[in-house]
């Protein structure tokens, strides 16, 4: 394939995003760190922000005050009036929209990494919006090749078999790292989040010095559809997520597997028509929003050469 | 107290039957075993036990923080298991007091009066934490021979489940929890698992702890006798905080990985305690070895404890039985209870 490379304007303001959700302590830590000292992100060329987006639901050790602050960023949200008497997350998406965005605009970041925590046993995520954005998809890409080579060298004790990319309608690019129950901070977890933002760093510097990135397959998981918990007709669950399915996530969960437990011991078994990755299985945050996992398909997408314009 | 009148080696010790026992959750409205457990457990409504010689015993289930649990939150105004001291149950309390001070009166009159004769016999409250503990009970004392025996009963029929009994060395005067209410008492807590999410793991072995320990109480009631034995009982000797900004006062270092999940492993001096944001590793300066637990609670990072710590010491647990009805009568008259 002799096609020449896809060419990227360089990518000159990046941010970090820690605290959107206030209880999730790798990002928080992170950022804060970096507030404080950012030499460990700093790159030739490049301007990069640590930020702390809820700091209300930060204080207090909360997921948020009034309203999750990863779900405000509407169009609606966005535009509505009303300033102190917004719900506070409103407030905080139009200042960050404000200060980042808006998306398409000149003085818009050009990169922004937002840190999430999961109780999920889901290693390294990356998120992406399911776009064909081929700069995305080779930063992704480097971050992965990069991370697994590293990671049997300096972490032996890490638990993370993988890194993954997902890609999904309803996240700005995210990072995503578990199992950390909220509220708590592991340093194996700690860790490899601070790993992951340095490959980022790293290849946006190298991207800025014109190094080109050749076409690359890239191995994603596209999110299909949320499955809830069994509920009763007051609406309270009645199991819980299996211990087959409990902690399998990106395992392939096949028609006719275990899939949930009563509470009174009987299984409920996977009803699907064909093999799915689940993953989100067993997310803290997810019972309110009934979700006991998500299921995916595994894709294999190709991203052009790209290089600096 | 009763429970530490010292009897002959050999003897069998004879304690009044529990009639009354109590099973709380939702006490910590995030912690979710207890809190599901419970409500499964109250879909069956009040459990009766048939007694083939005595009175039958009953068995109350309790959701103690009704409000957080609804919130899926530790507590609403200030944690509910802190509100049992003698001073807080009894001391004057305005219209403005914290909801849980408010709660702790109820559950107070509701399984209480602390202290009375009208308390029930046992309390036994569901927690779970983040820390891998596997499943602790959690006493006041370390010679309160129903709790310990019914641990021996639980490390009998559950071998799978790592297991331990924590003393926390209280005066009854100061004692603070929901399960220092009864007139036995114990928390049972179980990890690791995340607050606001349930292990179904975890779950299976509350359940089942709670089954064998009511399957005890009956057997207890009916006159079984419990034979003789030990317990290795962790008496816990202080508490250690991460190291912290002298500004923020926000932590400055996590649980070294040498020590994440190793709960009730010997920690001995100089070794790891803290990795520190930079990198460094920051050591256990104690001068004895000691048994870590609740390392890395969520909960207690506010409360200025990163790691628990605690000496093992061989506890003797003497026979015992529950008293005849004759025995009981003769007691309450004053005479000492007759040994078998």
């Amino acid at each position: 394939n002799f096609s020449p490379p896809a060419r990227f304007d360089e990518a000159r303001r990046v941010a970090i995003f820690g605290g959107t959700h206030g209880n999730e302590m790798s990002g928080v830590t992170l950022v804060n760190l970096w507030v404080k000292n950012g030499s460990e992100i700093q790159r030739k060329m490049v301007d990069t922000k640590p930020f702390i987006t809820n700091p209300r639901a930060v204080e207090k050790c909360t997921r948020y005050v009034d309203t999750d602050l990863n779900r405000a960023f509407t169009p609606e949200n966005l535009s509505a009036l009303g300033e102190g008497d917004l719900p506070y997350e409103v407030q905080r998406a139009q200042e960050i929209n404000r200060i980042f965005g808006p998306k398409g605009s000149p003085e818009a970041y050009d990169v922004i990494f937002d840190l999430h925590n999961t109780t999920s046993n889901m290693g390294c995520t990356l998120i992406l919006e399911s776009s064909k954005d081929y700069f995305n998809l080779q930063m992704m890409n480097y971050i992965k090749v990069t991370a697994l080579r590293s990671n049997t060298e300096y972490y032996p004790r890490f638990s993370c078999k993988s890194v993954n990319i997902v890609l999904c309608d309803w996240f700005i690019a995210g990072l995503e790292v578990g199992p950390q129950p909220q509220g708590v901070l592991r340093s194996n977890i700690f860790e490899a989040m601070r790993v992951i933002l340095k490959h980022a760093l790293d290849f946006i510097e190298l991207f800025n010095e014109g190094v080109e990135f050749p076409t690359c397959t890239v191995e994603v998981f596209r999110v299909l559809e949320r499955i809830d918990y069994p509920r009763d007709a007051n609406g309270n669950i009645i199991a819980m997520v299996h211990p087959n399915l409990q902690d399998g996530d990106w395992e392939p969960l096949n028609p006719g597997d275990p899939m949930f437990l009563t509470f009174d011991g009987k299984t409920l078994h996977y009803q699907g028509s064909g093999t799915i990755y689940p993953t989100f299985i067993n997310e803290a945050a997810y019972y309110e929003k009934q979700q006991a996992f998500v299921t995916t398909r595994r894709e294999t997408l190709v991203a052009s050469a790209i290089r600096k314009a | 107290p009763l429970c530490c009148k010292p009897e002959k080696r050999g003897k069998v010790v004879c304690l009044p039957r529990l009639s009354r026992v109590a099973v709380c959750g939702g006490t910590h409205g995030n912690e979710l075993s207890g809190v599901y457990l419970v409500r499964e457990l109250l879909k069956a409504k009040d459990i009766v036990m048939e007694e083939e010689r005595e009175e039958p015993a009953s068995v109350l289930m309790v959701l103690a923080n009704p409000r957080a649990m609804q919130q899926c939150r530790r507590y609403v105004d200030t944690d509910l298991n802190r509100c049992f001291t003698h001073a807080t149950l009894n001391g004057p309390i305005s219209d403005s007091a914290p909801y849980e001070m408010t709660r702790s009166r109820e559950l107070n009159a509701m399984l209480g009066p602390k202290g009375s004769p009208g308390a029930v016999d046992l309390v036994c409250d569901l927690h779970n934490t983040t820390a891998n503990m596997g499943l602790c009970l959690i006493a006041y004392s370390d010679c309160d021979w129903i709790c310990l025996h019914i641990f021996k009963h639980l490390q009998r029929q559950m071998p799978d489940v790592p297991m331990r009994f924590i003393h926390f060395d209280v005066s009854s005067k100061e004692s603070y929890s929901l399960d220092s209410v009864g007139k036995h008492g114990f928390a049972m807590e179980i990890g690791p698992q995340p607050h606001g999410v349930v292990r179904s793991n975890i779950y299976t072995a509350m359940k089942d702890g709670v089954q064998h320990m009511l399957d005890w109480v009956r057997l207890f009631n009916s006159g079984t006798i419990f034979e003789a034995g030990f317990v290795d009982v962790f008496t816990i000797v202080k508490n250690i905080d991460y190291p912290r900004d002298s500004e923020t006062h926000n932590i400055t270092a996590t649980i070294h990985p040498q020590l994440q999940d190793r709960d009730f492993l010997l920690l001995h001096p100089d070794d790891a305690l803290f990795q520190t944001f930079s990198g460094e590793t920051l050591r256990y300066k104690g001068n004895e070895p000691l048994y870590p637990f609740f390392v890395n609670e969520c909960a207690y990072y506010e409360k200025g404890i990163a790691l628990s710590l605690a000496r093992k010491r061989h506890v003797v647990v003497p026979a015992i039985r529950a008293q005849t009805e004759a025995e009981r009568r003769r007691d309450q008259q004053g005479f000492a209870s007759e040994e078998e």
